[in-house]
């Protein structure tokens, strides 16, 4: 689920992922999200439920620290924006941050 | 009817409270995972792998690594470290592992006041380090600790009050504030 709208700074994008990996969202895949949100000019914010943090801040990512099935908003916001979603969500959903998902029971 | 009301009134403010007990309750505090006999206030090593060995040492001696030997443990730890470093930045670093050895979290911390360059993030040395041995099996007890460690150490005041403490008893009375007090 993604939306999109134009402001005077650019384009703000925002879509939901869930974390897919069985591992979650502990400190390596936090910093490959952080590595892949810092290629972009645009601003990036994490939500979760009770949170919503600076997805190119390492500290705050890990703080997140979302499980398995866990659902995030990212938004985006600036000129590349839409890039960072795709890339982000690629990351989060296709990729799993290169590891497995939960063996199933 | 309006007795009706305030007892509505009392009934939901009752619910409300018993749901922030509860949620107070599910918070992990520094005081279930952290082994405080095993504080480190000031490291003798001056390096990286020296202070990590200091600090799974300090848990394997405080009978909290089973019949594992720690030195299996401390070159997991090593290798974990040499992928990706723990220095998240702002002089605070966090080495952890998934070890069979735990079969639960356990933490401990240790101070360094020169400083140990830990290949951190923003390029500073690293003052705080929190080792982390998980259990290999419950990736969500690992998620909640660490969730926990950082919600403190994204403080400006915690971590200040955490690199100015000068004995174990200060660290642990701090963590144990800080589990009382999470605006620290």
């Amino acid at each position: 689920m993604q939306t999109e709208e134009n402001t005077s700074e650019g384009v703000v994008c925002e879509t939901v992922v869930e974390i897919k990996n069985a591992d979650g969202l502990h400190m390596r895949p936090a910093m490959q999200f952080v590595d892949a949100a810092s290629q972009f000019d645009c601003d990036v914010t994490v939500s979760n439920a009770e949170n919503s943090v600076d997805g190119k801040s390492i500290m705050q990512m890990s703080m997140l620290a979302a499980t398995c099935g866990t659902t995030l908003t990212i938004k985006a916001e600036g000129v590349d924006a839409q890039q960072a979603i795709d890339t982000l969500r690629q990351l989060v959903e296709v990729k799993m941050f290169d590891e497995p998902p939960p063996k199933p029971k | 009817m309006f007795v009706d009301g305030i007892l509505c009134v009392i009934m939901f403010l009752a619910v409300q409270a018993g749901q922030r007990a509860i949620f107070e309750e599910t918070r992990l505090k520094f005081a279930d995972f952290v082994c405080f006999e095993a504080i480190i206030p000031e490291f003798k090593a001056i390096d990286r792998n020296g202070v990590i060995a200091e600090l799974v040492s300090a848990l394997a001696n405080a009978g909290r690594l089973g019949s594992a030997d720690w030195r299996e443990i401390l070159k997991a730890v090593i290798e974990r470290e040499e992928e990706a470093s723990t220095g998240m930045g702002k002089g605070v670093a966090v080495p952890h592992v998934k070890h069979n050895a735990v079969t639960d979290v356990v933490a401990t911390v240790g101070l360094s006041a020169t400083g140990i360059d830990f290949s951190a993030l923003d390029k500073q040395l690293v003052y705080s380090v929190i080792l982390l041995i998980s259990p290999v099996d419950n990736p969500d007890k690992h998620l909640q600790v660490m969730e926990s460690i950082f919600k403190h150490l994204q403080k400006d005041k915690f971590r200040k009050f955490l690199r100015q403490s000068q004995t174990a008893e200060q660290i642990e009375d701090l963590l144990r504030e800080a589990d009382e007090e999470p605006s620290l």
